[in-house]
C-alpha cells in the first residue's frame, strides 16, 4: 500500500495540504481527479521527493523508485525521439526501445525531433521517456493532455500491465472510467470528496 | 504533377546562390563605391601625394595586397600572428568557461572572482601590454593579451547562459536520476550553444584587436603589428589598408569557422 498520512505544504500563506491522507493501491492504474488548483500536481510531486513536506509521512516506493511525469512535456529540443528513450534506459535495457515507441504508438518516428513533433505525440514521447524509467511506482501528471480519446484508452490500457503501480492525473471523465482505482480530491487545501 | 526537366533543375540550381550574392553584394559594393568617392575627393582637394598619405584609392590598395601577397614573408607573417591570436583565444574561452562554471556552481568562487574579472575588463589595455611585456617575452604578450581580453567576455557571456539554463529541464535531470555528466552533455552544452556563439564571436573579434595591437607596441617577428607598426614609420598607407584588411579577414574566417563548427548541429533540430 502507498500511504501519505497527516501531510501539510505551504507556499508562503497558502496551504496546498493540510494533515492530507491517501492510500493508494499498490497495483493496476489510480486515478487521481479534481477541480485545477486543487493539489494532486503537489502531491505526485511529493511522492516523487521533489517537494519537501513540511510535516506527516509517506510509505511506499522510495523517491528514487519513482517515475514522474511532468505536467509539461519538458522535451530536449536537440535530441530524436529514439534518443530520448535511450537518453534514460540503461546500455542493457536499450533493446526496450521499439516496445516503448510501440506503446506510445510512436512508431515510425524514431529519427524526429520533437520540433516536428505534434501537441499530442510531444505528451506521448514524454509518457514513453517516464515508463523506460525502471521504476516501481510510475507518478504520470495529465498524461493524455493533447492525445486523442480512442489513442488514450488504447495506452490506457497498456498502462495497466505494467508491472508497477500507476498513479495519474486527469480530468477525462472517459479515462477515469477506465482506471482500476478512481480517488476524487477537492481543495485547496487537498482533501478526498 | 508535372516533371521538372533537366535544365530547369540546373537553372534552379543556380539560381539561389545568385540570389544570395545578389543580397550580399549591394552593402560592399555601396561602401566601396563611398571610399572610392572619398578618396578621388581628397585627390582633388590635397593633390600631390596626398591619396597615398591620407586615403588611398581600393585600386591602390587592392595592388599592395596583391604584391605582399605573392612574397613567401606574407604567409609567414600571418601564420605566425594567426598562431598568437588563436592561441590567446583558445586559453582566453577555456579560462573564461572554467571562471563561469566556478563562479556560478561555487559562491566563495563568485565573491573571490568576478571582481577581479571585473577589473580585467575595466583596465586599459595598454597598461595590461606594458605590464606583460616586462613580465614576459615580447613573443608572448599578444597571446596572453588576447587572452585576457577575452576571458571577460567569455565569462560574462556563459555565466548568464548556465544561470538561464530551464530549471525545469535540471530537474527533469534530477527526477530522472541522470549522471552529471549526463546534465552537462544533454542540457548544459545544448542550451549553452547559443550563448557560447556569442561569445565566441565577441571574443575573436577582440581577441585580434588586442592582439594586434600588442603585436604594434611589442614588434614581435613576425607578425602583423610588426607590418603595421612599420607602414606607420614609412608612411605606407596602401600597406596599411592592406595589412588591416589582412587581420579583418583573418578574423572574420576564424570567426566563420567557429561559427559553423557550433551551428551545423542546431539546424537540424528545426527549433
Amino acid at each position: 500500500m502507498i500511504l501519505c498520512k497527516d501531510l501539510c505544504i505551504s507556499f508562503g500563506d497558502r496551504a496546498v495540504m493540510d494533515r492530507f491522507s491517501l492510500q493508494i493501491p499498490e497495483r493496476g492504474v489510480t486515478a487521481l481527479s479534481g477541480p485545477s488548483g486543487c493539489g494532486k500536481t503537489t502531491l505526485l510531486r511529493v511522492l516523487a521527493g521533489l517537494e519537501r513536506r513540511q510535516y506527516g509521512t509517506t510509505q511506499g516506493p522510495a523517491p528514487q523508485e519513482t517515475a514522474i511525469l511532468f505536467q509539461d512535456d519538458r522535451l530536449l529540443p536537440w535530441r530524436t525521439v529514439a534518443q530520448h528513450l535511450t537518453d534514460v534506459l540503461p546500455r542493457d535495457r536499450r533493446s526496450l526501445v521499439p516496445a516503448l515507441l510501440a506503446l506510445a504508438e510512436l512508431e515510425g518516428e524514431e529519427a524526429t525531433y520533437p520540433a516536428a513533433l505534434s501537441g499530442g505525440m510531444g505528451r506521448r514521447l514524454a509518457l514513453a521517456r517516464c515508463l523506460a524509467l525502471d521504476a516501481k511506482l510510475y507518478l504520470l501528471d495529465e498524461p493524455f493532455a493533447g492525445v486523442d480519446l480512442p489513442r488514450a484508452l488504447r495506452i490506457l490500457e497498456r498502462l495497466k500491465d505494467l508491472p508497477a503501480p500507476v498513479v495519474l492525473v486527469s480530468h477525462e471523465e472517459s479515462v477515469l472510467s477506465h482506471a482500476d482505482h478512481v480517488i476524487q480530491l477537492d481543495g485547496p487545501p487537498l482533501k478526498r470528496c | 504533377m508535372a516533371a521538372v526537366c533537366p535544365t530547369t533543375r540546373s537553372t534552379m540550381g543556380w539560381a539561389k546562390p545568385l540570389k544570395k550574392l545578389l543580397y550580399a553584394l549591394p552593402a560592399p559594393a555601396f561602401w566601396l563605391g563611398v571610399w572610392q568617392l572619398s578618396a578621388l575627393w581628397v585627390d582633388q582637394r590635397v593633390g600631390g601625394r596626398g591619396n597615398e598619405l591620407l586615403l588611398p584609392y581600393p585600386a591602390s590598395v587592392l595592388n599592395a595586397l596583391l604584391s605582399l601577397v605573392g612574397t613567401g614573408a606574407f604567409w609567414g607573417t600571418v601564420l605566425a600572428s594567426l598562431g598568437r591570436v588563436a592561441a590567446g583565444l583558445a586559453v582566453g574561452v577555456l579560462l573564461g568557461a572554467l571562471l563561469a562554471v566556478l563562479t556560478c556552481a561555487l559562491p566563495w568562487a563568485d565573491r573571490l572572482f568576478s571582481p577581479a574579472i571585473r577589473v580585467v575588463r575595466a583596465a586599459p589595455v595598454a597598461s595590461f601590454i606594458l605590464l606583460v611585456l616586462l613580465w614576459t617575452g615580447r613573443n608572448a604578450v599578444p597571446a596572453v593579451i588576447a587572452a585576457l581580453m577575452v576571458v571577460p567576455v567569455v565569462w560574462d557571456s556563459l555565466s548568464r547562459g548556465i544561470q538561464a539554463v530551464d530549471r525545469k529541464l535540471l530537474e527533469l535531470a534530477q527526477a530522472y536520476r541522470f549522471p552529471w555528466g549526463r546534465t552537462v552533455r544533454l542540457i548544459y552544452l545544448p542550451s549553452l550553444r547559443p550563448h557560447i556563439l556569442s561569445a565566441l564571436t565577441t571574443a575573436t573579434g577582440l581577441a585580434w584587436k588586442s592582439g594586434v595591437a600588442a603585436e604594434v607596441l611589442c614588434l614581435p617577428q613576425p607578425s602583423l603589428g610588426h607590418q603595421i607598426y612599420y607602414t606607420k614609420y614609412y608612411l605606407d598607407i596602401p600597406e596599411l589598408f592592406a595589412w588591416t584588411a589582412v587581420t579583418v579577414a583573418l578574423s572574420m574566417a576564424l570567426e566563420r569557422v567557429l561559427r559553423i563548427c557550433l551551428t551545423r548541429q542546431s539546424g537540424r533540430w528545426g527549433t
